[in-house]
């Protein structure tokens, strides 16, 4: 019996060795001040107890790649290990003077603005690595942005599945309907990152676009 | 500043590697032109127009980056339709996809001088 159970033990072992799920790399992208990293920061605390990310109301707050390894997510029974990739908002312009109204003093505005730029680079470099992605979109602004568009061509040039985060949706002007309507093709589910509405729907339908 | 529009044709870029069309057009914004481009980019193109904005823009003060907007062929939504309404009637007569790329600053110029007209002169000019 000793010796069974070494063996077993052993056996357990390598099975886990050899069989050791993948971790799934799921960047979060989208426009700048969207709410990734409030979404990134829900997650981590939902199944890590902790945050990884700062989030601010001026935009360009995250200007490099934040990776939080090895999250295990569950969602109706089953169970999946995630890579969390936060990512700078992608922009096609960034002018520091934006940030002056956020009360930043110049000198600081312009060296944001310049991080931001060097970030924009960094996150598109990025998208290559993703094994899925959520698009986080605030679902107070209008979605038909080129920003938008060229994220979600580029996912499925590569065909890396997607999602789109409709967030925001605790706000009076949020439209989730008008990003179903700008992205048919892919699912939509509103949320409230800040606030924790409607994670349960996210983390399935976030199940789902990731077994595809 | 004064914005003129620079008008592209699909065959101006057609044969250039990626990394010549991006230049191109840069050097056209960098230069407060707006650049209406017959047809569109592919994705892995505007994420690189994107990413050489960004380079540009940190290397050079006096440029503030890009607005860009693909106009989509087959739409149905007004503001498209009169957009390219205006735009293929006064240039190309034609109901292609049309891609503008324009210097990040036009939107405060056309904000703080909103005379349209003044616009179409320009295109005309
Ligand atoms: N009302 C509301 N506000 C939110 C929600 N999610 C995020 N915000 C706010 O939106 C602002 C931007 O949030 P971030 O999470 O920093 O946005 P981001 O997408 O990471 O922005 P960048 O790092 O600049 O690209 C902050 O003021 C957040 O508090 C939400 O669900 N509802
Ligand atoms: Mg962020």
């Amino acid at each position: 019996m000793a010796v069974f159970n070494i063996f077993k033990d052993l056996f357990d072992k390598l099975s886990a060795l050899f069989s050791a799920k993948k971790d799934v790399k799921l960047g979060l992208y989208g426009p700048p001040n969207a709410g990734k990293s409030t979404l990134a920061n829900r997650i981590c605390k939902d199944w890590l107890g902790e945050e990884m990310s700062s989030v601010s109301a001026v935009p360009h707050e995250t200007r490099e790649v934040v990776v939080k390894e090895k999250i295990e997510v569950k969602s109706k029974g089953k169970s999946l290990s995630f890579n969390l990739v936060d990512t700078p908002g992608i922009a096609t312009k960034i002018d520091y003077e934006d940030f002056l109204k956020f009360k930043i003093n110049k000198d600081d505005a312009k060296e944001r603005a310049k991080e931001a730029t060097k970030g924009v680079i960094e996150a598109i470099k990025w998208l290559d690595d993703m094994d899925a992605v959520v698009v986080v979109l605030d679902s107070t602004i209008n979605p038909y942005s080129q920003v938008n568009i060229t994220i979600i061509g580029n996912l499925a040039a590569r065909d890396i599945p997607v999602m789109i985060a409709a967030n925001k949706t605790d706000l009076k002007k949020s439209d989730i309907k008008a990003i179903e309507a700008a992205f048919p093709q892919y699912p939509v589910i509103g949320m409230s990152a800040e606030k924790g509405i409607n994670m349960d729907e996210f983390y399935d339908q976030l199940f789902k676009v990731v077994k595809k | 500043m004064n914005l003129t529009f620079k008008f592209v044709p699909f065959n101006e870029l057609n044969g250039l590697t990626s990394e010549k069309k991006i230049n191109r057009l840069l050097e056209f914004v960098k230069k407060d032109k707006i650049v209406l481009l017959q047809g569109r980019l592919k994705p892995s193109e505007e994420a690189w127009l994107i990413q050489k904005t960004m380079e540009q823009q940190a290397a050079n003060k006096g440029f503030k980056g890009i607005e860009l907007f693909t106009i989509p062929a087959s739409r149905n939504e007004k503001i498209f339709s009169q957009m390219r309404a205006v735009v293929a009637r006064v240039l190309l007569g034609s109901r292609d996809e049309l891609t503008l790329i324009g210097p990040g600053t036009i939107i405060k110029e056309i904000k703080s001088n909103p005379d349209r007209s003044e616009l179409l002169t320009t295109v005309r000019g």
